[in-house]
C-alpha cells in the first residue's frame, strides 16, 4: 500500500513543500529512505520504529520504502520523523485518515513523544502561501507557528495524539493566534547602570539615532562591553514585521527557545574573536544563518576587533554594504538578511594601556601603530563613529549625578528617527545609509558650518572622506537637536567622534 | 627593520676643518670625522641642549617644546638627540618657532631612528643639521647612544634635563656636560613621578633648577628679551570657559565637561574649535591639553 504525507523543509530562510511517500510492500523486511537524506534523516528509521512500537502500533515486517520528494534536493534534520511514522501506519492501514491538506512536522523520541524542530515559522509562512490550512507541529513550536494567521496550528505532544487526531477524534485543539502587539519587552539592562562615560553615552545615543556603526577604543575595564550591551535598549522597539523577521531567523538557526512565540527584544550578538568566517556568515552543506543574520535588526558586537581573523572581518563587508549575506556552497546558495548595527571594541595597543592615565603602557610606538592598523581601511570605512573610552575612576563609580535611563534616551532617538523617516520618504531609513549623493543633498552646513569645515580640514588635516563622514554624523546630531541646517557646533562635535581620522591623536 | 638610506649630501668634517664646531673641538675626546647633513653656522656656537626621557609625560613634552621655542627666540640653537619623547619635543619646539636645531644621532646620519621621525629629520636638516660620528649606513646599537651624548653636551653651553628616570641616558649627558665644564639645568617634576627622578637628583647634586627660560639665560649671562604679546584673539563664551579649566596635563573630555558643568556634547564641540585655533592639543585617549605653556608659566 502507498501513503503520502505532506511535510516541508527549509532552504536558506524559505520553506518548500516535501511529500513523504511511504510504500509498504513485499520482499525481505527492510527500511529504506531515498531522496538525498542526510545522516539525521537516515537515523529516523530507528526512532520511527521505536516510536511506533512504543505507541502500541506495529512496524510491519515487510519492505518499507520512504521517498522524500522532490528527490533531487538534499534533506536534513529529524523533522520528517513524524510524517514518516504517520505514513507507515497509513500505508499499513493501521490508521484511516485523510492526510492531504495537513502539513506534519516533528522529531520523534523513542517513547513516541514529539520533539521541537527548527524553521517552523518559515514553514508556516510557506504553508499559508501554498493554501495549506492545517499544520501539526511539535507542541514547543506551536506558539511560533501561530504567529502566521489564517492557519490551524495543532500542537502535538506525542505520536499517539497525532494519530487519534488524524482519525477524527479531534484530540488536538488549534492554538489561538496571538494578537499583534507592539509592547516593548521588559529590559534586563539599562543605560542608567553606566557610571561616568559621558562622551561614550552621547556617542551611543548618536549611533542609535542615525543607525551608525561605532568603534570604541579603550583600556580593559573601561566598560566597553557594558556600553555595547545597552545599545539595544535605546534603539526603537522592533516593529511587528521586524519581530517576525528576527523570530524566523532564530527559528531556522535553532536559537529560538522552545515554547516561545515572537522575539520582541532587539538581538544582541557578541561572537568571540575566535569565531570562523563560516560561523559569522552562516554555513553548513545546507546553509544556516550565522552571527550576522542572528544580529539582523539588532546589534553585532565584536569585542577585541583586531584579534578577529582577517577573513572573518572581510566577510562583514557585504552585509555592512547591502544588509544581506550570501552563502554559497557546492550544493546550494542561500541569501540571509543581515542588517545590523556594528559595535566594535578594541584596546588602544597590545598591552591595553596606551593613553590610560591609570597604568603605564609597555608598548613601543611601532607596536601601537601596528596594532591600530590591524583594523583595515575597508572595514573602518563603514564605521562612522570611533571614540576613545577612558578608564572609569572611583569617583565616577561612587558619586556623580544619577545617569539617565534608557527610556529617556530612546525617546530622543525615536524623535530623531522620525525626522529621518520624513526626510528620506522611505527610500532609506536612517542617516547611516545615505549614499554620497544623498549626503551632498541632505547634509548642508550653514555659513558658519562651512567656515568651520574649511578650518578643520586645514588645521586638523582631515581627508575628504573624513569630511563626508563628519557631515553625516553632524546630520544625525542636528536631527537630535531638531535643527534643519547643520551648524558649526554640530560639526565640531561630530569631528570628536572620528578618532581614526586623527592617527596622530591616537599615537600621541 | 630596513633603514632608509638617503646618501645625498653628507658632509664629512674632520677636526682640522674650519667648519668643525669650535666648542666640540675643546672636549677631551672630540669625534672625527663628523658626518653632517644640513648646514652648520657660526651662530650655532650659542647652543643649548635639551634632553630627557623617551617615555615622557605630556607635561614634560609641553615644557621641552616651550623651552626650545623660547631659547630659539633668544637666538640660541637647540641641540638634542632626535629620540622619542623629550628630544623630539625639543626639536619640534625649535622648528615651530622658526629657529635652528641640531640633532646628534647614535646611528649613521642617513638612518632614520626611530623610524617614525623621518618627517622630523627632514625638517631638522632643512632648518639646522643632523650630525653623527658614525658613517652612513651604521645601524643604531645600544652602545652608540651613550657615546653620542658627549657630542650633544660638547656642542652646547649647557644641558637642560627635562624628564628622565634614574637610569636615564639624560644623566649620562649631564655627566658628560660636567666633565666638559658645561652648565647643567634641571626642570623639576612631581616627586611621585618616576620621570622626575633624573632632574631631581641633578638638582640635589647642584644643577640649576629651571622654572622658565630666564633661569637658563641668567646662568649663561645672556639678557632675557621682553615677552611678546599673547597671540590670537581673546576667546569668548564656552571656549574661554573650557580653556580656563585646562592645563598642560591632558584631561579626558568627560572630566572637562564635569569641571565646566556643561553637557559633554557642548564641551566636545568647543574642544574641536579650540583645536582648530591651535589653543589645545589632542592626546591619546580622547584627552586634551593646553598648548600655551607660556601663559601657564607666567602665573
Amino acid at each position: 500500500m502507498l501513503a503520502k504525507v505532506r511535510s516541508a523543509a527549509v532552504q536558506g530562510l524559505d520553506a518548500y513543500p516535501i511529500d513523504v511517500e511511504v510504500d509498504v510492500g513485499g520482499g525481505l523486511p527492510a527500511f529504506a529512505i531515498v531522496g538525498l537524506p542526510d545522516t539525521a534523516v537516515q537515523e529516523a528509521k530507528e526512532r520511527v520504529r521505536a516510536a511506533i512500537r512504543n505507541s502500541n502500533y506495529e512496524v510491519p515486517a515487510r519492505k518499507i520504502t520512504v521517498n522524500l520528494a522532490p528527490a533531487d534536493v538534499r534533506k536534513e534534520g529529524p523533522a520528517f520523523d513524524l510524517p514518516m511514522a504517520v505514513g507507515i501506519l497509513a500505508a499499513t492501514e493501521q490508521i484511516r485518515a485523510r492526510l492531504d491538506g495537513t502539513v506534519l512536522l516533528g522529531e520523534l523520541s523513542l517513547d513516541g513523544g514529539v520533539r521541537p524542530v527548527t524553521g517552523v515559522l518559515s514553514i508556516a509562512l510557506a504553508a499559508r502561501a501554498l493554501g495549506l490550512r492545517g499544520l501539526i507541529v511539535p507542541r514547543d513550536n506551536a506558539a511560533e507557528a501561530a504567529l502566521v494567521g489564517e492557519l490551524d496550528i495543532y500542537p502535538a505532544a506525542s505520536l499517539g495524539e497525532v494519530l487519534r487526531h488524524l482519525e477524527g477524534e479531534a484530540v488536538l485543539s488549534p492554538v489561538r493566534v496571538v494578537p499583534e502587539s507592539t509592547d516593548a519587552p521588559e529590559l534586563d539592562v539599562d543605560f542608567s547602570e553606566v557610571k561616568g562615560q559621558e562622551q561614550a553615552r552621547r556617542a551611543m545615543e548618536i549611533a542609535a539615532a542615525g543607525g551608525h556603526n561605532i568603534l570604541m577604543v579603550g583600556p580593559p575595564g573601561a566598560g566597553k562591553t557594558m556600553l555595547a550591551r545597552r545599545l539595544p535598549t535605546i534603539l526603537p522597539p522592533l516593529s511587528w514585521a521586524e519581530a517576525i523577521d528576527v523570530t524566523r531567523i532564530a527559528s531556522v538557526a535553532g536559537t529560538l527557545p522552545p515554547g516561545s512565540s515572537v522575539i520582541r527584544a532587539r538581538p544582541f550578538r557578541s561572537p568571540h574573536h575566535t569565531t570562523s568566517a563560516a560561523a559569522m556568515t552562516g554555513g553548513g552543506p545546507l546553509p544556516r544563518p550565522g552571527e550576522v543574520s542572528l544580529a539582523h535588526h539588532g546589534v553585532l558586537f565584536l569585542d577585541e576587533l583586531p584579534e578577529f581573523h582577517r577573513d572573518v572581518l572581510e566577510v562583514l563587508r557585504q552585509p555592512l554594504e547591502d544588509g544581506v549575506v550570501t552563502v554559497a556552497r557546492v550544493q546550494s546558495t542561500a541569501t540571509f538578511p543581515a542588517r545590523f548595527m556594528l559595535v566594535a571594541a578594541m584596546n588602544p595597543c597590545p598591552c591595553g594601556h596606551f593613553g590610560d592615565t591609570g597604568r603605564e603602557c609597555l608598548c613601543s610606538p611601532a607596536q601601537v601603530a601596528r596594532y591600530l592598523t590591524r583594523v583595515s581601511g575597508p572595514l573602518l570605512d563603514r564605521i562612522d563613529l570611533h571614540i576613545e573610552v577612558p578608564r572609569v575612576t572611583t569617583a565616577d563609580l561612587t558619586g556623580g549625578s544619577p545617569a539617565e535611563h534608557s527610556t529617556e534616551i530612546r525617546a530622543r532617538v525615536m524623535r530623531a528617527r522620525e525626522v529621518q523617516r520624513e526626510r528620506f520618504e522611505g527610500v532609506i531609513v536612517c542617516n547611516a545609509a545615505m549614499s554620497p549623493k544623498q549626503t551632498r543633498r541632505f547634509c548642508r552646513p550653514d555659513d558658519d558650518g562651512r567656515a568651520f569645515l574649511r578650518a578643520a580640514i586645514e588645521r586638523l588635516s582631515l581627508s575628504a572622506r573624513a569630511h563626508d563622514r563628519a557631515l553625516r554624523l553632524a546630520r544625525t546630531i542636528a536631527d537630535l537637536d531638531g535643527s534643519a541646517a547643520i551648524t558649526a557646533t554640530q560639526l565640531a562635535e561630530a569631528v570628536q567622534y572620528r578618532a581614526f581620522d586623527r592617527p596622530l591623536r591616537l599615537l600621541g | 627593520m630596513r633603514p632608509e638610506h638617503i646618501r645625498d649630501a653628507i658632509a664629512i668634517i674632520t677636526i682640522d676643518d674650519a667648519a668643525y664646531p669650535a666648542r666640540l673641538r675643546a672636549i677631551f675626546d672630540p669625534p672625527s670625522p663628523l658626518y653632517v647633513r644640513g648646514e652648520l653656522r657660526p651662530a650655532d656656537e650659542s647652543a643649548v641642549a635639551i634632553v630627557g626621557a623617551r617615555r615622557a609625560t605630556e607635561y614634560g613634552k609641553a615644557v621641552a617644546e616651550h623651552l626650545a621655542g623660547e631659547l630659539v627666540r633668544h637666538g640660541m640653537t637647540v641641540v638634542s638627540g632626535m629620540a622619542r619623547g623629550i628630544d623630539a619635543a625639543a626639536h619640534r619646539g625649535a622648528l615651530a618657532a622658526g629657529g635652528r636645531t641640531i640633532a646628534v644621532l647614535g646611528c649613521g646620519p642617513d638612518v632614520v631612528y626611530p623610524p617614525e621621525h623621518s618627517g622630523l629629520m627632514r625638517e631638522i636638516i632643512g632648518q639646522g643639521a643632523v650630525m653623527s660620528e658614525f658613517a652612513a649606513g651604521t645601524e643604531p646599537r645600544p652602545g652608540q647612544f651613550p657615546r653620542r651624548n658627549r657630542i650633544i653636551s660638547g656642542l652646547s653651553l649647557g644641558v637642560v634635563v627635562v624628564e628622565g628616570r634614574l637610569d636615564s641616558g639624560a644623566l649620562i649627558t649631564a655627566d658628560a656636560a660636567l666633565e666638559q665644564g658645561r652648565e647643567v639645568f634641571a626642570v623639576p617634576g612631581r616627586i611621585t613621578d618616576p620621570t622626575a627622578g633624573a632632574p631631581h637628583r641633578l638638582v640635589q647634586q647642584g644643577a640649576k633648577l629651571v622654572c622658565s627660560v630666564g633661569d637658563i639665560l641668567e646662568e649663561l649671562q645672556l639678557p632675557a628679551l621682553a615677552r611678546p604679546a599673547p597671540e590670537g584673539p581673546p576667546l569668548e563664551g564656552i571656549e574661554a570657559l573650557v580653556l580656563a579649566q585646562m592645563d598642560v596635563t591632558p584631561q579626558h573630555v568627560d572630566q572637562l565637561a564635569q569641571r565646566c558643568g556643561r553637557p559633554v556634547a557642548v564641551v566636545s564641540a568647543a574642544l574641536t574649535a579650540l583645536e582648530c585655533k591651535g589653543r589645545v592639543a589632542a592626546c591619546p585617549g580622547a584627552r586634551y591639553s593646553r598648548r600655551d605653556v607660556t601663559t601657564m608659566m607666567d602665573r
